[in-house]
């Protein structure tokens, strides 16, 4: 009689198991990013419509910047422009857009379609960049502090809870560490 | 009604073997020095996952980013750099989920012991199962002649 009871014991362990894996299965949210805590990838990349112009990676140390990946082509990163305009507004951290796998064109048509949140575009037009950043997908937002170390990275759309709870908070510690 | 089915069954047939025909999923045309380099590149991007569509290597899969990251591996390849290294690029950007073959390191051991655990308390159950069984037989043949007779 009592053996009877293991089979079924097993099946309850199985259930767990399943519920447990449908759990973590969207992978996409709860990857850690080896990039964490290590230093921002090497850049040097022309500046969104403004010929002859390059930005590099050097010229950003000293004050703390947010990298958003996003292009043209990328429906949520319509989604997200709204959270990327606002924080935008508060004033409280240099945005960078980095404009990846698109046609300048395009890219420069949607800003002004939709309005141009970002303090500068960097041109990443063949997505080398994006692969040293080990962007998945667009949009992809990252928080550099003043050393050019990234702190935080946020993968998919960007919402105002993730402004509030990861990036705002982070932006006032480096303030009261420097 | 037979000939009816029998064309069924040829119709379905017909449609597998029209899977088999497709074209083959690497589309650029990579050039190779030598075949090693080429059977290198196959072994690599069949154990390299593309990010996008997670549940495919890049050898596999048509997505923007795993085009772009086959010809990262064409380009090292074709630099003289070892496995080791090109694997080490992709780990050290997207993690060790890039890797369809964990490396066995601390959080991995659960995963690489796990199967081994569970081999060798399967070969204990078997041995109480059978100790239990040997223990049974050995009592059995004194009763059973007896239920015979009765």
């Amino acid at each position: 009689m009592n053996s009877r009871i293991y089979p079924l014991l097993g099946f309850l362990l199985l259930i767990v198991l399943l519920v447990v894996g449908l759990n973590i299965a969207d992978r996409k949210t709860n990857l850690p990013s080896p990039l964490i805590g290590k230093p921002v990838p090497v850049f040097d990349l022309p500046v969104l419509a403004s010929p002859g112009q390059n930005m590099s990676k050097e010229s950003l140390l000293g004050k703390p910047y947010l990298v958003n990946f996003w292009g043209s082509w990328c429906i949520t990163c319509r989604a997200e422009h709204p959270v990327v305009t606002e924080l935008a507004k508060l004033n409280a951290v240099y945005i960078i857009g980095m404009n990846f796998r698109d046609e300048p064109q395009d890219a420069v048509a949607w800003l002004k379609k939709w309005g141009n949140p970002y303090n500068v575009s960097l041109t990443d037009f063949d997505g080398r960049v994006s692969i040293d950043f080990g962007v998945y997908a667009a949009p992809e937002t990252f928080l550099v502090d003043p050393s050019g170390t990234i702190v935080f990275k946020h993968l998919g759309q960007l919402t105002w809870e993730v402004v509030e709870t990861e990036i705002l908070p982070r932006l006032a510690n480096m303030e009261s560490g420097s | 009604m037979k000939l009816s089915k029998f064309f069924i069954l040829l119709f379905t047939l017909t449609l597998s073997v029209s899977v088999l025909a497709q074209r083959s999923p690497v589309q650029e045309p990579m050039v190779f020095e030598t075949q090693q380099q080429e059977d290198r590149f196959n072994q690599l991007t069949q154990e390299l996952r593309c990010l996008v569509c997670q549940n495919q290597n890049l050898a596999d899969s048509d997505a923007q980013l795993a085009h772009d990251l086959r010809a990262e591996v064409h380009e090292m390849l074709m630099a003289g750099k070892s496995d080791d290294e090109i694997k080490m690029f992709m780990v050290e950007r997207y993690g060790d989920f890039v890797l369809y073959r964990p490396p066995v390191q601390e959080n991995t051991y659960l995963l690489w012991l796990t199967p081994l655990v569970l081999l060798l308390s399967g070969a204990v159950i078997l041995r109480v199962i059978i100790k239990k069984r040997t223990v049974l037989l050995e009592s059995a043949p004194d009763e059973e002649p007896e239920n015979q007779n009765s």
